[in-house]
């Protein structure tokens, strides 16, 4: 193992909870502070600390289309975890330290591009502002995301549903059996970045063996032919044996190697809700492993792997579904032309449920089909808050003609006749936002 | 009469106070190779016919451990660990005297693994049969529950001649600089409590029965008697006399900075309203990163006799010395020459400086004003930008609420308080360059003993009461008791107060000195499932380092 430079951006907001007895609040990570602290991981020479910097309104405008605004969506502590991932990306991106882990929360993988309020603990996308961010300031990068949080990251997806330059890898539990319920091998990306979604649904009872066969047979393989810039791991922690809201078996030496094996430039914390018995082992393991130090002394005290062992039918299960991924993968290619044959937009319609908030929204978003950009995007959607919006968003490295159709909605669109409350013009090419 | 004694690495310093008045000072020449006789020798004069009755308290400021230390002048000691689940042992392995042992707590103070009496058995005869006196045991966690440790101790227990344990060293998490602390704490015990046991001595001869006190890295004292438990506290007592010194001397209230200008180094320091500013964990010695508490200080290698070059167009100051300055005899430029050559001051001798600055002015190609200038302006450069980055790094020091995140305090400070050789020199441009009005203290030629002698004692305290358990602990007195279910935080504070003012007094404090502070103060709701079953209580406090009481006055000669 080689030593590398790790920064760490802690910030376990000590005075900000959903609710006083909500998974998401006040101690989550007041154990794993304390056994960092104990481990004195802060003294190793190439492990260092950075204070997080706020994320401001203009970074969430790039990602999200907050509504009615940002100011009513989030709250200072989102500003502050958005703010901890976007100076651990800017310390990488600045060669200060060779990779960095945000130790933060609130999380934000279930935060899509429409955001009426909280959704699995989530308000704004905390890896997708950061990504936004470094993108404005160090360049268009082509950038994998790897969720290895045990919950499907609908709201990720969501954000890059069609952005064919960023490759969104999800390892979660079957949603069948676990919230949000989404997140099937057939979720494969829009019309525009086929392929450049893929969801690895996962059989409770899972254990270190069956994650890392995942890892080994699809993940690294994908991304050695996608060629990412970046590798960002959403490293939610809840796929641990002893999670509370969850089923999965996975250990946190489990975590450590499977972070040694992916190598992510940047990794930030997503759920995990084992307070206790999970997040003080699995952080100190992903820490080590990151800093290229040995985590072999790395477990929890009641770790037992003879009984955290997956059934072979679980085994067998995964090396299926596994290859056939892998296999839709190597087609992506193909797909696109047998799925859409001549039609030039899409339309996605869903019911979207905000669990956190109580809110319901109901969502058509449409995309230009383009072989120039990820193509131009509408959305419509009305809540439950009464809130009835319409949104133009122009993506990165837009071509002209979607540039140009999108223009001409936004200058056409009726607010009045169509009931809408507020209208929005999202350039992300020209980081222009308007509201109307 | 308050005797205060600072035994440096060259000088040292005396000064007895008559109702807060100088009524002597001296500065003499320290005999490295005998501190003892300095200290003591010093101490005879300076009372030769005073009143002894009269004389309410002494305090001393050593070097002894931090040359114990430094020159590697320290005992074998056998260490045994028990590390539990985390960092592999390889990293945490500080000499081939450690062993690993069975046991482990987890980060709640509960017990995982229990110790292995056998085990331990072995281990205490292995130490034995290598002839080792001094011994640590530390364990991963012991703050939070010192019952292995103890344990440890007492199946060790027998003919060694000192056994360190890790909780006693401090509250603060950090088991690798916990390990450091014992280990140093072991390995100059012999040494200290040998100079100890010869002051105790002295004092019975000469009839003394004033109490004596020792100071510490934290800029505060304790008693002599205490101190002979915990000598690796009188590490690096040396810049903490001297921080303080700047204290007692110039009454500082606001946001400040201390330089101290050497003749090899310089040290900075930062007052914050008035306090000097703590390691948030603990001081670094030979690298060696400690648990304990010390004022915060940035030495960088660049002083009045540090050694001049110019290499590739550029003006390097040190960082090593090589001789004293041209003017006093030695054969390379210094900054303390090219302070004579510019007029700033009129020590040594003018035509020497000239010499030495003279040739470094001809390879450069410019006139000697101007080379002159040049080493001037380059040191306090590299003086300030070091007082620049401290400050900076303390102002983003990471914080772990959305309180302190949006409404922390920042350091802006308005005074340079300068001291040293070059101090005079040196204030204005200094002030300059950091934005602040420079401050000579006066009487700054006797700070670190001015800095001893009214140095009120310090000392702190680490709660933690976990409701769900129903136990609390009080990290720095080994102490574990049983709470009711409703102890509230209120109850935690209640008690450490209580115990910060017994501690504060065991070790010699006057009452009027306690001056208590809550430095931290968390209290977290514990939910398991989806309902309250605790409450996480922590409360740390301390009692600041300042003066003593009645020290409010100037200070006159």
């Amino acid at each position: 193992m080689r030593k590398k430079k790790t920064g760490l951006i802690f910030f376990p907001a000590f005075d900000w909870a959903i609710s006083p007895t909500h998974p998401e609040r006040e101690e989550r990570l007041l154990y794993t502070q304390d056994q960092v602290f104990e481990e004195g991981l802060l003294d190793l020479e190439n492990i260092i600390e950075f204070k997080p910097q706020v994320a401001t309104p203009e970074d969430i405008h790039r990602v999200h289309i907050c509504v009615p605004n940002v100011k009513s969506v989030i709250t200072e502590s989102h500003l502050i975890s958005a703010g901890g991932a976007i100076t651990a990306a800017d310390k990488v991106l600045t060669g200060v330290v060779d990779n960095a882990f945000a130790l933060v929360r609130p999380p934000g993988h279930h935060a899509m591009r429409v955001v009426h309020g909280a959704r699995g603990f989530c308000n704004i996308n905390i890896e997708a502002v950061m990504i936004e961010n470094l993108r404005k300031k160090y360049g268009r990068k082509r950038i994998a995301v790897v969720d290895t949080d045990c919950h499907h990251g609908d709201g990720t997806q969501d954000i890059y549903w069609h952005d064919p330059n960023t490759l969104y890898i999800s390892i979660h539990q079957d949603g069948r059996t676990l919230y949000p319920g989404t997140g099937f091998p057939e979720e494969f990306g829009g019309p525009n970045a086929l392929g450049t979604t893929i969801n690895v649904p996962l059989p409770p009872n899972t254990s270190d063996e069956g994650f890392l066969y995942v890892l080994d047979h699809l993940i690294l393989p994908v991304l050695e032919e996608f060629k990412p810039d970046l590798v960002i791991n959403s490293a939610g922690q809840d796929n641990h044996y002893s999670d509370p809201i969850t089923n999965m078996r996975f250990s946190a030496r489990g975590y450590a190697t499977l972070n040694e094996r992916l190598k992510p430039d940047i990794a930030v914390l997503e759920g995990g809700y084992s307070i206790e018995g999970a997040l003080p082992y699995v952080n100190v393991g992903i820490i080590l492993a990151m800093a290229g130090l040995d985590y072999s002394a790395v477990s929890e005290p009641d770790y037992d792997p003879e009984a955290m062992k997956q059934s072979k039918e679980i085994t067998k299960y995964i090396e299926e579904v596994t290859s056939d991924i892998y296999m839709f993968w190597k087609k992506r290619e193909s797909l696109k032309a047998e799925l859409l044959g001549d039609a030039r937009y899409a339309k996605r319609e869903r019911d979207i449920h905000y669990d956190t908030d109580r809110i319901r929204e109901q969502q058509q978003e449409i995309v230009r089909i383009c072989d120039d950009c990820g193509g131009l995007i509408t959305i419509d959607s009305v809540a439950s808050t009464a809130n009835h919006i319409f949104a133009v968003i122009v993506p990165s490295a837009a071509c002209s003609a979607c540039r140009a159709e999108g223009e001409k909605i936004f200058d056409s669109v009726d607010k009045a006749k169509h009931r809408m409350t507020h209208l929005y013009f999202q350039d992300r090419d020209r980081d222009i936002f308007i509201v109307k | 009469m308050i005797l205060g004694i600072d035994v440096g690495g060259t000088h040292t310093d005396a000064v007895l106070f008559e109702n807060l008045q100088v009524r002597k000072k001296t500065k003499v020449l320290t005999k490295q190779e005998n501190l003892i006789e300095s200290l003591l020798g010093v101490t005879g004069e300076i009372l030769q016919g005073e009143n002894l009755k009269a004389l309410r308290r002494i305090v001393f400021s050593t070097t002894i451990s931090t040359n114990a230390i430094v020159q590697g002048k320290i005992d074998r000691v056998g260490l045994a660990i028990a590390s539990g689940p985390g960092l592999p042992p390889s990293l945490l392995k500080i000499s081939d005297d450690t062993r690993f042992v069975s046991g482990s707590i987890n980060h709640r103070g509960a017990e995982v693994a229990s110790v292995d009496v056998k085990e331990i058995g072995r281990i205490g005869e292995h130490f034995r049969k290598e002839g080792i006196h001094h011994l640590g045991v530390v364990g991963k966690f012991s703050t939070r529950n010192p019952k292995h440790e103890i344990q440890i101790r007492d199946l060790l227990n027998g003919d060694f001649r000192h056994i360190t344990l890790g909780h006693r060293m401090s509250g603060n998490l950090n088991f690798p600089r916990r390990i450091a602390t014992t280990f140093l704490n072991a390995a100059i015990w012999e040494t200290y409590n040998a100079f100890v046991g010869e002051i105790l001595k002295f004092k019975k001869q000469v009839g003394l029965e004033t109490p004596i006190y020792i100071l510490k890295a934290d800029g505060g004292t304790f008693d002599i008697g205490h101190s002979a438990e915990f000598p690796v506290y009188t590490i690096l007592s040396g810049p903490a006399a001297s921080i303080m010194g700047i204290l007692s001397l110039t009454r500082c209230t606001g946001d400040a900075i201390a330089i101290d200008v050497g003749g090899t180094t310089t040290d900075i320091a930062v007052f914050s309203s008035g306090v000097p500013l703590l390691e948030p964990l603990g001081v670094t010695i030979e690298g060696h990163r400690t648990l304990i508490r010390g004022l915060k200080t940035r030495s960088i290698g660049a002083g009045g006799d540090s050694r001049v070059r110019y290499r590739n167009g550029e003006i390097t100051i040190g960082p090593e010395r090589d001789g004293p300055a041209a003017a006093f005899g030695g054969r390379q430029p210094t900054p303390t020459d090219a302070m004579i050559v510019l007029g700033l001051t009129d020590i040594g001798d003018l035509h020497r400086a000239a010499e030495a600055v003279g040739h470094l002015a001809k390879s450069m190609k410019i006139p000697l004003g101007e080379a002159a200038d040049r080493i001037f302006q380059e040191t306090c450069r590299r003086i300030a930008s070091a007082a620049g980055d401290m400050l900076d790094e303390i102002n983003n020091k990471p914080v772990y609420t959305i309180h302190e995140m949006l409404e922390g305090k920042k350091i802006r400070p308005e005074t340079l308080y300068i001291v040293g050789g070059p101090a005079g020199p040196m204030a204005a441009r200094l002030g300059e360059l950091l934005g602040c009005s420079a401050v000579i203290p006066p009487h700054a030629e006797v700070a670190n003993a001015v800095g001893a002698a009214l140095s009120r004692n310090t000392t702190e305290v680490t709660l933690l009461a976990d409701t769900e358990r129903k136990i609390m602990t009080i990290a720095e007195e080994g102490l574990q008791t049983g709470i009711p279910g409703q102890f509230s935080r209120e109850d935690a504070l209640e008690v450490c107060r209580e115990k910060l003012r017994e501690r504060a007094l065991q070790i010699g404090a006057a009452g009027e000195d306690i001056e208590m502070e809550i430095v931290e103060d968390l209290e977290f709701n514990m939910v398991r499932g989806y309902s309250r079953t605790g409450k996480n209580i922590r409360i740390k406090a301390q009692v600041k380092p300042g003066l003593i009481a009645g020290s409010g006055g100037e200070i006159k000669t």
